[in-house]
């Protein structure tokens, strides 16, 4: 019974390993960009935005709907991400990148979830 | 002749805004813009806080005001402030109408020292002054308790912040309005963001109060915290959630504001010490 228990954490150890040397897939992006929107020490996305399966979004940005239709250009997107400051001086939005809230590679995994939506 | 005497009234309007853009100005732009945000709001409701504006979460507000959890902290306060110190003076030696109805009168603008006086301040200079060690600024304890029982001794009289004719005085008015308006920490939000601009919006679950009617009722006991909260611990509160690095309680960069958000709360009741999430 035991070393049964003792196999099966093992082969669980062993699995968690091989899938962590598989080189992410973009359904993998998309998921570590989707937790980076919505997790609060990050992207925090939802305290502004309603997003699709969000809950308690706030309402001060408008909804992150239609981006792929709404945002063709993937640099406007970046840069709204990067630095809304610079095309509205007074946006309530925080410069996420250009403060270092999160980086480059983080933005753009947040945009692939974005155009998912 | 009666063109010339446009002229002049006009040259003259400009000029007086140019030379007077005063306190009273800002005063009265502020009411206005909350006006016609919030058209359903009465004025004297402003000294509710978030409630004055989110009916939604204001009958369990009130539910919680029925049984109030600082009724303890005043009586607290009380028993200090009737307390003698070791040489026999009392805390209302120290004060005007021995300490009784005045928290409306602060903070003001001392002109021999040449800065803002908050109450909390003033308190612990009048034990200093009688021999006493300070009391701490922070996380709740005799300080609070005092500030909220003469919070409470002043319920309903009508918030009453004057700025002397004294440019020194203007210029701490002005500090503080320019830390309301700047940008500030690593999200990049002034306090005027949330206070003024987006009040009443949804930052997840938190909706920002209006910026009118902030320090009529502090301190606050907030259930989060479990304790009553400075108006100055929270001012340090809204920087740190910013990002930003707080200043020190009862500094001159927190003196200087609240001389600026009472300023702008005037013609409010005081009805401190008050409950909050
Ligand atoms: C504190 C509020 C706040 C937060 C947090 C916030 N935003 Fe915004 N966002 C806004 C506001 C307000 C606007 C409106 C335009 C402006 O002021 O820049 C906006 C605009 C946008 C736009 C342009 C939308 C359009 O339809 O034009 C995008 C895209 C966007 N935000 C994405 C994000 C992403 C992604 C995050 C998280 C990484 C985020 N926002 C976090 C407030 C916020
Ligand atoms: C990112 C948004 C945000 C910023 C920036 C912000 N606040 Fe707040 N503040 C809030 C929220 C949300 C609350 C809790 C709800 C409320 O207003 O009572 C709050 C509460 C307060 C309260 C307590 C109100 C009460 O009735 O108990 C005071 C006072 C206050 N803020 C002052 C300030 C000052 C001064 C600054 C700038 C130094 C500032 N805030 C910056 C969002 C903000």
């Amino acid at each position: 019974m035991f070393k049964l228990r003792v196999m099966k954490a093992f082969s669980i150890i062993l699995v968690i390993f091989t899938l962590g040397y598989v080189p992410l897939t973009l359904g993998d992006v998309v998921t570590e960009g989707k937790s980076l929107t919505f997790d609060r020490k990050k992207g925090n996305c939802l305290a502004c935005h309603a997003i699709e399966d969000g809950e308690l979004a706030g309402n001060n940005g408008p909804p992150l709907i239609a981006m792929k239709a709404r945002f063709p250009d993937r640099e406007v997107l970046f840069n709204q991400i990067w630095d809304p400051t610079a095309n509205n001086p007074n946006s309530y939005m925080p410069p996420f990148g250009k403060h270092g809230v999160i980086t480059r590679e983080e933005i753009n995994k947040i945009i692939e979830y974005l155009y998912t939506l | 002749m009666n063109n010339f005497k446009t002229l002049f009234l006009l040259i003259f309007g400009l000029f007086s805004v140019a030379l007077f853009a005063s306190p009273e100005e800002d005063l009265q732009k502020f009411r206005d813009y909350f006006e016609n945000r919030f058209p359903e709001t009465e004025f004297s409701d402003y000294k509710n806080g978030v409630y004055s504006i989110d009916l939604s979460s204001r009958e369990q507000w009130e539910s919680i005001e029925d049984f109030p959890p600082y009724e303890i902290n005043i009586e607290q306060g009380e028993e200090l402030f009737n307390t003698p110190f070791k040489n026999g003076n009392n805390y209302a030696s120290c004060f005007e109408n021995d300490g009784i109805g005045i928290r409306q009168n602060y903070p003001y603008f001392d002109e021999n020292r040449g800065e803002v006086i908050t109450l909390e301040l003033a308190i612990n200079e009048c034990r200093k002054n009688n021999g006493e060690k300070p009391y701490s600024y922070y996380k709740g304890g005799p300080m609070a308790d005092l500030s909220a029982y003469m919070a409470s001794t002043s319920s309903g009289k009508i918030f009453d912040v004057e700025i002397p004719n004294d440019d020194r005085a203007f210029d701490a008015y002005e500090e503080g309005k320019r830390l309301y308006f700047t940008k500030v920490g690593q999200l990049n939000f002034s306090c005027a963001d949330c206070h003024v601009y987006q009040t009443g919006s949804k930052l997840r679950a938190d909706i920002p109060s209006p910026a009118i009617g902030h320090p009529t009722h502090f301190p606050v006991y907030r259930s989060s915290a479990g304790r009553l909260v400075s108006l100055h611990e929270r001012f340090a509160g809204c920087l740190n959630r910013v990002r930003a690095k707080p200043f020190k309680a009862q500094g001159e960069e927190y003196r200087n504001l609240e001389f600026f958000i009472s300023y702008m709360s005037n013609g409010l009741e005081i009805n401190g010490p008050g409950s909050r999430k």
